[in-house]
């Protein structure tokens, strides 16, 4: 290790040491230093995710190993509390369910139960070389119920709702020309505004599938409706993007709020 | 002018991110300069579903995200909460991501100290009152694979959560005594950064028919603006900015009005930097080859 990263690591260290102490000294409550630690923590590990945008770094890698290895084990314990414990034991075993306190259910499908403890260990086998195909299996269990149950609750809410909500009337409650024109004003929600949304939203989706229809050279009319499609999608991915920056900047804007009114203070709550 | 432009071509994009850092801490001490809303039809609705129930009623709240979305819908789940709270609304609330619950029971206890204040919103006085666990509220808690708890609350809350968070059983909550399922709540409210909205549609809405309405983070909020306008939803919070509306129309100004006044000083941080960056482009675009290299 070179001199100038442990001199470096050691002011690192200095330094949150005596933040800790100073907020622990500072903080009302029961227990002041454990909760001043547990923000002085949180605050380190803000800084050192932040480290990365100057320079890949040891403190860096050591908040994204700790995130990774913490995530896991938290997804693990999780699972294996929530889903295996209360669901599979108090089926398959009685002296079990007495040492975990849990109510023993005896019923006659319990032995069903045998199934997705199969397929728990032969996922597990995805570990060995030798058995790791056997694996599979239950991969393609998994893959078969996702698909079929997606497939049925999809068409409903994705398929058939999205393609009847574009069937629009381009003139909406419409009476006569002489009702129509009578009506007419500059709302957002009057007969005009609600002409030009319906026609947007028709001639977005026919032009933006023909964009996609390659059977049929796009030249001509087929050609603008087309060039008129890629327009529509690069308005759509835009939108898309302005509201992922205005995302990331909301998480930036709630990590500074952290470090300045949780940890230092600065700023009032 | 053109030299210039060269050398801001080659900046380092470190200067960026600490121009960006500077802006934002500086932001923070404008305290009195506030970022005028407009409030969106979308939110308005949310809005209006809490607001013109009547006392009593219940609302069903699912917490489904993480930490990491903490800073775009904690205020969201706020404003909601403390909203309904104040005009005598209760909650059935769940969480149907890993780290949800965490999320929720914070949630619930800020909420409920503030509740406890008397505050006044939209010029009207709400007095302080306590909060009752199993009376204004139900907090179910977690479990997982989202789908399947979905299609079990439409069936009946007490299939997956035979009790609540607090290891109370269903049947020992008044608020739970008329309420059996998803379709007996008032509407549901999801708050999600997670494709779990995704299953709300398909597995809740779709199925059971229940007004539903989305806060989601703003990475996720343009994909789902089609299923408003079909009418599968019927309000839509989009981001910090969805919170800050809601604050707003609630008169209860929180971390997303705030945030919002942050959020813009660095948006026009980053829109200079991309204006300079296409000026500098086609200023110095002169001496590139056919390859674009200077």
């Amino acid at each position: 290790m070179r001199r100038s990263t442990l001199i470096g690591g050691s002011l690192v260290v200095v330094f949150f040491l005596a933040a800790w102490l100073i907020k622990g000294a500072g903080a009302s409550g029961e227990s002041p230093y454990y909760s001043a630690f547990l923000i002085t923590l949180a605050a380190f590990l803000t800084l050192a995710v932040f480290s990365f945008l100057y320079a890949d770094n040891p403190v860096y890698k050591f908040a994204e190993h700790l995130f990774v290895g913490v995530s896991a084990a938290y997804w693990m314990v999780l699972g294996f509390w929530q889903t295996l414990v209360p669901n599979l034991i108090p089926r398959i075993s009685r002296a079990l369910s007495e040492q975990l306190e849990l109510e023993y259910i005896d019923e006659l499908w319990n032995v069903l139960y045998v199934i997705p403890v199969v397929l728990g260990i032969l996922l597990l086998l995805r570990l060995s070389r030798k058995l790791g195909w056997l694996s599979r299996y239950a991969v393609a269990f998994i893959v078969g119920t996702t698909a079929g149950l997606n497939f049925i609750a999809y068409t409903r809410s994705n398929f058939m709702a999205q393609i009847s909500s574009t069937f629009l009337p381009l003139v909406g409650d419409w009476t006569s020309w002489a009702a129509f024109v009578d009506n007419l004003s500059l709302s957002a929600t009057g007969p005009l505004a609600l002409l030009m949304a319906n026609i947007v939203v028709v001639l977005g989706v026919v032009c933006g599938l023909i964009y996609f229809f390659f059977s049929r050279e796009h030249s001509g009319t087929f050609g603008m409706a087309s060039r008129l499609g890629i327009w529509i999608l690069m308005i759509t991915f835009g939108a898309s993007f302005g509201y992922t920056v205005m995302g990331r900047i909301s998480l930036l804007v709630g990590r500074m709020t952290f470090l300045l009114r949780d940890w230092l203070g600065i700023i009032a709550s | 002018m053109k030299a210039t432009f060269e050398k801001l071509m080659l900046l380092d994009r470190r200067w960026v991110f600490l121009a960006l850092a500077v802006v934002g801490v500086a932001s923070y001490s404008l305290k009195d300069f506030q970022v005028p809303i407009l409030v969106t039809n979308e939110s308005r609705q949310i809005f209006a579903a809490i607001d013109e129930l009547e006392e009593g009623a219940t609302i069903f709240l699912s917490i489904d995200y993480d930490p990491n979305s903490l800073a775009e819908l904690h205020p969201m789940t706020y404003a909601i909460m403390e909203h309904a709270f104040r005009r005598g609304v209760r909650i059935v609330i769940t969480s149907l991501s890993t780290n949800g619950p965490g999320m929720a029971d914070e949630a619930i206890r800020a909420i409920a100290d503030s509740v406890r204040i008397d505050r006044e919103y939209n010029g009207v006085m709400y007095p302080g009152r306590e909060v009752v666990n199993g009376v204004d509220y139900a907090f179910l808690g977690y479990k997982p694979y989202p789908a399947i708890v979905i299609l079990a609350m439409g069936q009946d809350f007490r299939i997956p959560f035979p009790a609540d968070y607090y290891g109370t059983p269903l049947e020992e909550l008044p608020l739970m005594e008329n309420v059996r399922n998803l379709s007996s709540t008032e509407c549901v409210i999801v708050i999600t950064g997670t494709n779990i909205a995704d299953m709300w549609l398909a597995y809740g809405q779709a199925r059971q028919g229940f007004p539903l309405a989305f806060g989601l983070t703003g990475v996720s909020t343009a994909q789902y603006y089609p299923y408003l306008n079909s009418g599968q939803l019927f309000g839509l919070l989009g981001g910090m900015l969805g919170a800050a509306e809601y604050e707003q129309l609630a008169d209860n100004p929180g971390l997303a009005l705030d945030g919002m006044r942050v959020q813009l000083f660095l948006h026009w941080t980053i829109i200079i930097f991309i204006v300079i960056g296409n000026v500098g482009f086609f200023v110095t675009r002169k001496r590139r080859g056919a390859g674009g290299n200077v």
